[in-house]
C-alpha cells in the first residue's frame, strides 16, 4: 500500500496477527437444560415459551407451549408447579410465576379462539384410548397431530376425568375446562361417553385398533372398616365430589368431619363449607410434616376456616357423634395408637383415605403384570406386557398429578406412533442442566414477583366462584420478563460487548453470535459475563 | 386493579420491566436507542482484533469502549494522540496497528501538549474534527502531569482519557502515584509481613482536574458500560478541556485471572474504593449510587497484589481497616450510598 506522507502503519493491519494461536481454551455457545424444563412432568419447556411471552408475542408463546401440553388454562390453575420449585430465580428473589403466565396464555387463547396445530394427513391407523381424563386427552391430542384415528371411550357422562369430578369449581371453572377439551376433540377425536370398557384385549381386537392407551385413573376409594350404626352418614370423598359436580347437594349436616391428609380431603372439607356446613374439620393420623396435601392447599383451607386436627383417627361413628383415638409418632415416624379416646359432635363423616386403580379391564389381558400395591407395570415406553397396550396416569407407578398424567399421555402417544410404524422411539437425551452457579445474576434487574389477586375469605366460604384471579397483562409480561433464560442465549449482547479482542461476531437479531476463532485469545470474559450461562469454555487440544 | 397498578400501566414502562435493563450491553427487548454503542452492529471497532494485549486486558476493552462512543459522537471525525504505555505498545508493534482511526504516538509525557497542537491545527485549517488524547496512569498522573495541567489551564479543546490500571504495567508493574495503598508492585515489594504501597502517598487526578475548574471531569469503569458511554457522549457535546478517568483492571499486574476483569472492576466500584462520579467546572454534579455494597475485603481478596493483607498479623489487619476507612470516606464524600454508611 502506498501510504500518504507521514503515515507509517496501515489501519487495522494488526488483523494479520492471528492471536487465536494464544488460546488454551475456547468459548463455545451452548443450549443447556433449564431447571423448569427439567422439572416439568408434562414435558413442557417453560424457558422456551417464556422467551416469546417476554416480547409480548403471546400467540407464539402459546403455540410453543401447546406443542407439549394442550391444557394450559387448566394446568395454569390445577398444576402444583414443580417448575417454580426448581426455578433458578428462586435463589435470587422469588421464582418466576410460571403457572400464572401459563394460565394467562391459556385464558387468552380461549378468548381469542386460537387453534391447536393441525393434524397430519391420515395414516390409516386406529388407536383406542380408554379414559377421557388429562392423560387420555393429552394422548388423543398428540396422536391426532400425528394423523392417527383416535377413538376415546369413557364411562362417565362428560369427558375430563378427575379434572371435572375431583377438582372443585372454585379451583377450575367448568367453562374453561370445557373449552380446552372441546378444542382437542375438534381435531377429530371420536368420543364415546358412558361406554365403560370391561376387557381391553377384546376391545382392541374387535375395534381393529392397532394400539390402545389405557388411562382410567384411580377412582376406587380405599376402604377402611369403621364401626358405625345404620343411621350414620358416611361418604366417600371422590364420590361426594363427583355427585356435587353432577348437581347434587348431599345432606352433610352442620358438622362435617373429613378423615384423610391429602388434597382431596381438603377439597372435600372446603366444598362442604360451601354447601352450608358450619364446621368442617379435617382429621389426619400424623402431623403436618407428613401430610401429603400441598402446603398452599392447606393454607387456603385454613384461610377459609377449615379446622385441622393432627394425630387422630376415627374409631367409631354413632348418630351425631364421632369417637376419635389420639395417635403418636414412633421413632420411625409411624402413627401408633395411644389408647386415649375423645368424642366430637359430627353429622357426617367423609373418608378421603386414598384411591386405588380398578384393574378389572386389564385382569384378563395376557402379559400384563401388576405391582403389589395395585398399579400396572409398564416399561420406559409406557407399554404393558401386552404388545400394543400402553398405560399411563394414575394407573401406573408414578407421582399422581395432572402434569404427570399429561406427560404420560404425550410420551405414550409418541411411543404408540413408533409402535404402529413397526419401530421404537429413542427419547432424546436432554442437554446438561443449566445450574444456578452458571449464571451471572448481577445483570438481571431487581423485580419483585407479582401475585395473583385472591377472593376474600367471606365470599370463598359461600360460593363456588373461582378463588384465584389471573395475572393482568402487565403482570404476566413482568413475570415472563423475570425469567433468567437459564442456559439459553437471549441476545443481551454482553459477549459481543465484553470481548477485548473484538472476537465475537454478532450475526443479527434472532441469529445469535459466533466466535472469531482466528482472534479469540480464550480469556473467558464472554463466558463469565454471560448472564444466563450459555457459553462453555472447552480446553483446546494442545 | 389498585390505584398504583393503574398508574403503573399509564406511565411508560419503567426499565425494571426488562430482564436486564441497562446492566447488559444490549437486550432484544430494549429500544435500540437505549442499547449501548457496543451492542450495535455498526460500532466503529476503533481498536480492532490482532493486538497484543494480554488475555482479558481491561485497558483494551476500556479503549474500545471510549473510542467507539467518541467516534459515534463525533461522526467519525476523530484524531487520537497516544502517550507511551501499554496501550500504545500492544496496539502498534510496527508495521502493524490495531487502530482504525487517525492516530499519533507522542512521547511518554507530552500527549496533552501534542493534542493541543492537533486541535490548534484543525482550527487554523478550518477543518471539522475532534481530538482525544489518551494515556495510562503513569503517563498521566506522573510523567505527563505538567503538560496536562497546562492543557487544562489553557482550556484547550481536547478530551483527555486516562486508563488507570494503577501502575506502570508495560515496563513490569512499577508503582505510580495512582497505585493504591497496600498494593504490591515491583517497586513496592512485600518484605516479611509488611509492604505494598504505603498509605499517605498518591494523587487523585480527578480531583486535581476538578481543581482546574475545567468544563467536565468524570470517572468511569469498564464494569459500567452504559455509564461510561454516556459520559463520553456528554464530554463530546462540550468544548474545552475535558478529563475522563477510566478504571481498567490489569489481570497480569494485579494477579487475577483474565476472565475476572469486569468482576474485579465491579467490586472496586461496589466497595467504594473507586467512586464513579462526574463534575462540571469544579463541582460534583452526579455520582453513581452503589447497587449492592460489599466490604473492601471482597474486592482485595480477588487480586494477588493484595494477598499479603490477608495474613493474620496486626499490620495486615490495620491496613485492611485503613482501606475500609478510605472506602467509607469516598462513599460519604461522593454520596455513593442511598443511606449513609
Amino acid at each position: 500500500m502506498i501510504k500518504p506522507f507521514a503515515i507509517t502503519l496501515g489501519p487495522g493491519s494488526s488483523r494479520s496477527n492471528h492471536t487465536g494461536a494464544w488460546r488454551t481454551q475456547r468459548p463455545v455457545y451452548v443450549s443447556r437444560l433449564a431447571p423448569c424444563t427439567q422439572a416439568c412432568p408434562a414435558g413442557e419447556n417453560p424457558q422456551a415459551w417464556l422467551f416469546h411471552a417476554e416480547s409480548g408475542d403471546y400467540r407464539r408463546a402459546w403455540e410453543a407451549l401447546v406443542l407439549d401440553n394442550p391444557l394450559p388454562a387448566v394446568m395454569g390453575r390445577a398444576c402444583y408447579h414443580p417448575c417454580e420449585g426448581a426455578c433458578n430465580r428462586g435463589h435470587l428473589d422469588a421464582s418466576v410465576g410460571i403457572r400464572g403466565v401459563e394460565r394467562f396464555l391459556g385464558d387468552l387463547a380461549i378468548t381469542e379462539g386460537w387453534a391447536l396445530p393441525v393434524a397430519a394427513p391420515p395414516t390409516g391407523k386406529r388407536v383406542l384410548i380408554v379414559g377421557a381424563g388429562p392423560s387420555g386427552l393429552s394422548a388423543a391430542y398428540q396422536l391426532r397431530r400425528l394423523g392417527h384415528h383416535v377413538t376415546m371411550r369413557d364411562a362417565g357422562r362428560q369427558p375430563g376425568g378427575l379434572m371435572r369430578t375431583g377438582i372443585p369449581r372454585y379451583r377450575l371453572p367448568r367453562p374453561i375446562l370445557d373449552a380446552e377439551i372441546a378444542r382437542i376433540l375438534a381435531l377429530g377425536v371420536e368420543l364415546q361417553l358412558e361406554t365403560p370398557v370391561d376387557d381391553l384385549q377384546s376391545a382392541m381386537r374387535d375395534g381393529g385398533f392397532g394400539a390402545c392407551f389405557a388411562a382410567i385413573g384411580a377412582h376406587l376409594a380405599k376402604r377402611v372398616d369403621i364401626p358405625a350404626a345404620d343411621a350414620c352418614h358416611i361418604f366417600d370423598a371422590l364420590s361426594l365430589l363427583s355427585d356435587v359436580e353432577a348437581g347434587a347437594r348431599p345432606a352433610l349436616g352442620r358438622r362435617v368431619v373429613v378423615c384423610g391428609g391429602g388434597d382431596t380431603a381438603l377439597d372435600v372439607a372446603r366444598t362442604a363449607r360451601r354447601l352450608g356446613a358450619q364446621e368442617s374439620l379435617v382429621i389426619y393420623r400424623r402431623t403436618q410434616a407428613q401430610m401429603p396435601a400441598h402446603a398452599e392447599e392447606l393454607r387456603e383451607a385454613l384461610d377459609e376456616g377449615i379446622e385441622v386436627r393432627w394425630l387422630r383417627t376415627v374409631t367409631q361413628l354413632d348418630p351425631g357423634q364421632l369417637t376419635l383415638e389420639k395417635m403418636r409418632l414412633d421413632a420411625d415416624g409411624r402413627a401408633q395408637p395411644t389408647g386415649e379416646l375423645e368424642t366430637i359432635a359430627a353429622d357426617s363423616l367423609v373418608l378421603a383415605l386414598g384411591q386405588e386403580v380398578d384393574l378389572t379391564p386389564l385382569a384378563r389381558v395376557s402379559g400384563v403384570r401388576f405391582t403389589d400395591d395395585g398399579s400396572v407395570v409398564v416399561g420406559a415406553d409406557l407399554m404393558t406386557g401386552c404388545p400394543g397396550l400402553f398405560c399411563g396416569g394414575d394407573m401406573v407407578p408414578a407421582t399422581r398429578s395432572i402434569a404427570v398424567a399429561v406427560g404420560h399421555g404425550r410420551r405414550a402417544a409418541l411411543h404408540i406412533d413408533a409402535y404402529l410404524r413397526g419401530t421404537t422411539l429413542d427419547e432424546p437425551v436432554p442437554p446438561a442442566p443449566a445450574g444456578y452457579e452458571r449464571l451471572n445474576t448481577w445483570y438481571y434487574t431487581d423485580a419483585e414477583r407479582r401475585r395473583q389477586p385472591v377472593l376474600d375469605a367471606l365470599r370463598r366460604q359461600a360460593t363456588f366462584d373461582e378463588i384465584h384471579d389471573g395475572l393482568t397483562t402487565d403482570h404476566a409480561l413482568l413475570e415472563a420478563r423475570r425469567c433468567l433464560s437459564c442456559g439459553n442465549c437471549f441476545e443481551c449482547d454482553n459477549c459481543f460487548g465484553v470481548c477485548p479482542d473484538n472476537a465475537v461476531i454478532k450475526l443479527g437479531p434472532g441469529r445469535g453470535f459466533a466466535i472469531d476463532y482466528d482472534f479469540c485469545k480464550g480469556c473467558g470474559l464472554c463466558a463469565k459475563e454471560c448472564p444466563c450461562g450459555a457459553i462453555d469454555l472447552v480446553p483446546e487440544d494442545i | 386493579m389498585s390505584n398504583s397498578d393503574e398508574e403503573m400501566s399509564r406511565q411508560p414502562q419503567p426499565l425494571r420491566f426488562y430482564q436486564t435493563g441497562t446492566f447488559t450491553a444490549g437486550n432484544r427487548l430494549l429500544d435500540p436507542a437505549r442499547r449501548t454503542v457496543q451492542a450495535s452492529l455498526d460500532r466503529s471497532n476503533t481498536l480492532t482484533s490482532g493486538h497484543r494485549a494480554c488475555q482479558g486486558c481491561g485497558e483494551a476493552l476500556g479503549a474500545r469502549y471510549v473510542l467507539d462512543a467518541a467516534m459515534r459522537a463525533s461522526d467519525r471525525r476523530l484524531i487520537a494522540v497516544n502517550a507511551t504505555g501499554c496501550l500504545e505498545v500492544f496496539t502498534t508493534p510496527s508495521p502493524e496497528t490495531a487502530w482504525t482511526l487517525p492516530w499519533m504516538h507522542s512521547l511518554f509525557g507530552n500527549a496533552p501538549a501534542v493534542a493541543t497542537g492537533v486541535a490548534a491545527a484543525l482550527a487554523v485549517k478550518g477543518r471539522r474534527g475532534r481530538v482525544i488524547a489518551q494515556g495510562g496512569d503513569g503517563g498521566t498522573c506522573d510523567i505527563g502531569l505538567g503538560c496536562l495541567s497546562g492543557m487544562f489551564e489553557r482550556n484547550d479543546d481536547v478530551l483527555y482519557v486516562c486508563y488507570d490500571n494503577e501502575g506502570y504495567m508495560n515496563t513490569g508493574v512499577q508503582r505510580s502515584s495512582a497505585t493504591p495503598a497496600g498494593a504490591r508492585t515491583s517497586t513496592t515489594p512485600v518484605v516479611g509481613d509488611r509492604g505494598g504501597q504505603s498509605f499517605g502517598v498518591g494523587k487523585s487526578l480527578p480531583l486535581i482536574a476538578m481543581a482546574h475548574r475545567i468544563p467536565y471531569v468524570a470517572t468511569a469503569t469498564v464494569a459500567e458500560l452504559h455509564d461510561l458511554e454516556a459520559k463520553v457522549s456528554h464530554a463530546m457535546a462540550l468544548h474545552g478541556a475535558r478529563y475522563l478517568h477510566v478504571f481498567v483492571p490489569c489481570p497480569l499486574g494485579w494477579g487475577c485471572p483474565g476472565d475476572e476483569t469486569i468482576h474485579v472492576a465491579r467490586l472496586a466500584m461496589e466497595c467504594g474504593l473507586f467512586p464513579v462520579f462526574a463534575a462540571e467546572n469544579g463541582v460534583v454534579t452526579e455520582s453513581r449510587t452503589i447497587r449492592r455494597r460489599v466490604p473492601v475485603t471482597d474486592y482485595l481478596r480477588t487480586q494477588k497484589r493484595f494477598a499479603h493483607l490477608f495474613a493474620e498479623t496486626a499490620a495486615a489487619r490495620e491496613a485492611l481497616a485503613r482501606l475500609q476507612t478510605l472506602a467509607d470516606d469516598n462513599i460519604r464524600r461522593f454520596a455513593l450510598a442511598e443511606v449513609a454508611p
